[in-house]
């Protein structure tokens, strides 16, 4: 990519600290709802909305981390995320959202990740944001089921 | 020419004449003198024939010809069919639907000229015929016409016509004149006009004969009344002729000059025509019944001399009316699929008016509600119309396993016959497409392993030829199809030893298996208890992908066996896909859909009816032993308090099988939408899908039938 790419990245928060989701993948930021739990899922996955008559699974960002569930406030959102353009919709429960950043390719620093370490791959990399080191999400990995069995 | 726009329809064509033809060859093997099939069989190829020539699909058009050729002399009795010569044209067929599916895919028909087909197929010919030489010449320049079309009729003169000349060109004589049509003619006579008989000869390459024939037609009507065509008019104009037919005109000329007339028509080969004479019987009987007719009404035959002025109009009115053109549309399934959705969305938005009129009572009048009542009748009426558009015929799948088990028996060396009931049966277009895969892996099981040898069928006292059956019948709010045969039957014994060989189930488990247990290891992947691999099954990828597919589509299958009897397997599917009917229930806090077609009833059933028995809970539901099963304990629901002294109990039936599921509250039937939970989800077997109520709250919809 070329130095001059620049790529927006909306920041959500968990435990208070800074997560970052490339634009590109997200479809829409919603409130949180009425969740109906679906037995026998992921643990992380915390059940199905109704997102204007489409059925959307949504997962809980913090269980999906393997960061400590707590009581989500009402500044909790769904961003509802496509890992790709046409795959369907999936819902990300994070603790809030407060904006949307854009960071140059040079502030991004690339993770080198182990494959087989799953939380690792959870991140693409590290975003430098003034003071701020934002952690950037590797979206199509944490959607995808690989490695649930171990979280399980 | 640009034939892109009539490409659809031309492959939607195609393939009908496929399985037409498919279809009558099988027949014509078994009996080789039957003539309708013969008949059948060189229409529908020579429609091929033809259609592929219009498109420009110069291989496809070469191929069908020589076969047509192959055709034509056993219509023509000259040569008798044989085993061999229907395998030719099997792999004929064959090619052609490859080459369909080449246009299907990129709208060409590709480079394979199949010229081993086609030299088979000459070489038929040759040997049939005996004369090789001199046809085999005409056959091939006929061919070379086809071929590149651009030669001139003129030139050559096909082989088939060549008899049919010989044999008395005034076809028309043969026909048989119905007593209204003598009584015109007579009359005609009467009034000093002539009564000609023609037989017009197409050209054989003619593509569009139907128009071709209405031009010639049409000249002739400028001198006269043509009061009979044979074909009729309509099956003229839908080209269900050969190359020649018969006309009967009224008019003031002679044969000679209308054959002239009509010659000038292009791709007319030759018109024979001539006076067509009446006996003196018929004569002097219509004679007699035109004056009795006349004394009663004189203004008919005024209307008719008129009529004879102005000709074609009158003529056009002569003829047999058309009878009611094909009542149905093509319709885009995709386009049906919007309509399904939107229907979907009027029931969802339904039933949320449903919801308020339900909660707030005294504050809406009872227009109100009388008007939300109509309201849910009409969507009811529109959601089962647009389901029924949907709805296509299993033939459409099963046409082509005749074929298949003729192919498969060949391959197999075995003798077998395939039995099929219920191709009326009707399935919603989605599971229409999916189904064929595994009712074919069900067939090719049932006629490699199901089917013993013919010699050991015999050993067994059994009919030599095995014999497979494929029912398809409608129950209640399911299709089912069974594919049975009358063949050894499974060996459960040799399904445990498989099953242990390969780790699968310990000796221990494979003592308490019942049979049924056994039947179900089948289900399990790559488990296969062929001893060699065949071409045609036993790779053991068949029956979990068959499993795997049906329950995909809603479905369920099971297996019934009898050691020595055959076995049958039971493919259960539900009528429509996208909304059902559904108990609601409510179990812990919350709610869920219980298909309505898998209940039985309902039962309050006291705690103290719940009898332990090894381990299991069950209850004695009218002198049956019902197993309970604890929805909310499997679903992880909230506990009630204390356990309640009464059990609400919904009596579910899979099969044979029966089983009670405890749920805490019932909150009545309703309509509802299914959609998928998406794939990311990790999806428990015992949740189908989910459903939207009317307050926007989502709902699970369980499959019941997979815990019985």
């Amino acid at each position: 990519m070329a130095a001059l790419d620049s790529k927006q990245y909306i920041i959500a928060y968990l435990n208070q600290q800074p997560f970052g989701i490339d634009i590109k993948y997200i479809d829409n930021i919603i409130v949180l709802q009425g969740i109906t739990r679906v037995p026998k899922a992921q643990a992380y996955f915390k059940g199905v909305i109704n997102l204007r008559g489409e059925i959307v699974p949504v997962m809980s960002l913090r269980g999906r981390l393997e960061l400590p569930e707590s009581e989500y406030t009402s500044k909790a959102r769904i961003i509802i995320v496509r890992p790709e353009p046409q795959s369907a919709p999936v819902g990300i429960i994070v603790d809030e959202v407060k904006e949307v950043i854009t960071l140059e390719a040079d502030a991004i620093e690339k993770m080198n990740y182990d494959e087989s370490d799953i939380k690792g791959s959870f991140s693409t990399g590290v975003g430098k944001y003034g003071s701020e080191l934002i952690n950037l999400l590797n979206i199509p990995a944490i959607i995808a089921d690989k490695g649930s069995n171990e979280l399980v | 020419m640009d034939v892109s726009q009539y490409l659809e329809i031309f492959i939607e064509e195609a393939k009908e004449h496929l399985q037409n033809l498919n279809e009558h060859l099988l027949v014509l093997e078994r009996e080789p003198e039957n003539e309708n099939t013969i008949n059948e069989i060189f229409r529908a190829a020579h429609s091929l024939k033809g259609m592929s020539g219009t498109m420009g699909y110069k291989r496809m058009q070469r191929l069908t010809h020589d076969m047509e050729n192959v055709f034509s002399e056993i219509r023509n009795s000259k040569m008798k069919v044989t085993s061999s010569l229907v395998d030719v044209l099997f792999k004929g067929l064959d090619a052609l639907e490859a080459y369909l599916a080449n246009i299907q895919t990129e709208a060409n028909e590709g480079e394979e000229d199949n010229e081993d087909i086609i030299n088979a197929l000459n070489d038929i010919l040759n040997e049939g015929l005996g004369k090789a030489a001199a046809k085999s010449d005409a056959q091939g320049a006929d061919t070379a016409i086809a071929y590149n079309g651009a030669v001139k009729a003129a030139e050559v003169k096909p082989a088939g016509a060549d008899q049919s000349l010989a044999h008395g060109k005034l076809k028309f004589l043969d026909i048989k004149i119905e007593e209204h049509e003598k009584k015109a003619m007579v009359k005609a006579l009467s009034l000093g006009l002539n009564v000609v008989g023609l037989t017009v000869y197409i050209q054989e390459y003619c593509v569009l004969k139907g128009a071709r024939a209405f031009m010639v037609n049409r000249a002739l009507e400028e001198f006269g009344e043509i009061i009979k065509l044979y074909p009729s008019a309509q099956d003229l104009e839908d080209e269900k002729y050969d190359f020649e037919y018969s006309a009967f005109m009224i008019t003031r000329e002679t044969p000679d000059k209308l054959m002239r007339l009509a010659a000038n028509v292009s791709e007319v080969k030759e018109i024979a025509a001539d006076y067509f004479k009446l006996s003196e019987a018929d004569v002097a009987l219509y004679s007699k019944q035109i004056t009795q007719d006349e004394a009663k009404a004189a203004q008919t035959q005024i209307n008719e001399a008129a009529s004879l002025k102005s000709g074609s109009a009158a003529a056009a009115a002569k003829q047999p009316a058309k009878p009611v053109a094909n009542r149905s549309v093509r319709v885009d399934i995709e386009k049906l699929d919007v309509l399904m959705n939107l229907v979907s969305e009027l029931i969802i938005a339904k039933n949320g008016l449903v919801s308020i009129s339900d909660s707030s009572d005294s504050a809406l009048d009872n227009s109100f509600h009388e008007q939300i009542e109509y309201l849910e009748r009409v969507t009811t009426n529109l959601h089962e119309s647009v389901m029924k558009t949907r709805m296509v015929p299993i033939e459409s799948v099963v046409n082509r396993f005749p074929r298949m088990i003729r192919d498969l028996s060949k391959k197999l060396g075995k003798e077998m016959e395939l039995y099929m009931t219920g191709e009326e049966t009707e399935l919603d277009r989605t599971v229409i497409d999916e189904i064929g895969d595994p009712l074919m892996h069900l067939l090719r099981n049932a006629a490699d392993h199901g089917l013993e040898s013919n010699a050991d069928r015999a050993k067994a006292g059994k009919n030599p030829v095995g014999s497979i059956y494929l029912d398809a019948y409608q129950d209640g709010n399911n299709v089912v199809i069974e594919v049975r045969d009358d063949g050894a039957g499974i060996n459960t014994e040799k399904i445990k030893q498989k099953a242990i060989e390969k780790g699968r189930i310990t000796e221990e488990q494979a003592a308490r298996m019942t049979d049924k247990d056994v039947i179900d290891v089948l289900f399990q992947p790559s488990f296969s208890t062929a001893e060699t691999v065949t071409d045609v099954s036993g790779r053991g990828v068949g029956l979990d992908v068959v499993k795997t597919k049906i329950e995909a589509l809603g479905g369920e299958i099971e297996a019934k066996t009898k050691l020595g009897g055959g076995s049958n397997f039971i493919i259960r599917l539900p009528l429509t896909l996208a909304i059902i009917q559904a108990l609601m229930v409510i179990i812990g806090n919350e709610k869920y859909a219980l298909p309505l077609g898998s209940i039985q009833t309902v039962e309050d059933i006291p705690s103290t009816e719940f009898k332990d028995i090894q381990g299991k809970e069950v209850i004695n539901l009218r002198g049956s032993v019902v197993p309970i099963v604890r929805l909310g304990t499997i679903l992880g629901c909230q506990k009630p308090e204390k356990e309640p002294e009464e059990h609400l109990v919904v009596i579910v039936k899979k099969g044979e099988r029966l089983a009670g599921m405890v749920v805490d509250e019932l909150i009545g039937q309703q309509e509802i939408v299914i959609k998928s939970i998406g794939k990311y989800i990790k999806n428990h077997k015992i949740i189908s899908g989910a459903t939207i109520l009317g307050n926007g709250e989502v709902a699970l919809i369980l499959d019941v039938n997979s815990l019985v």
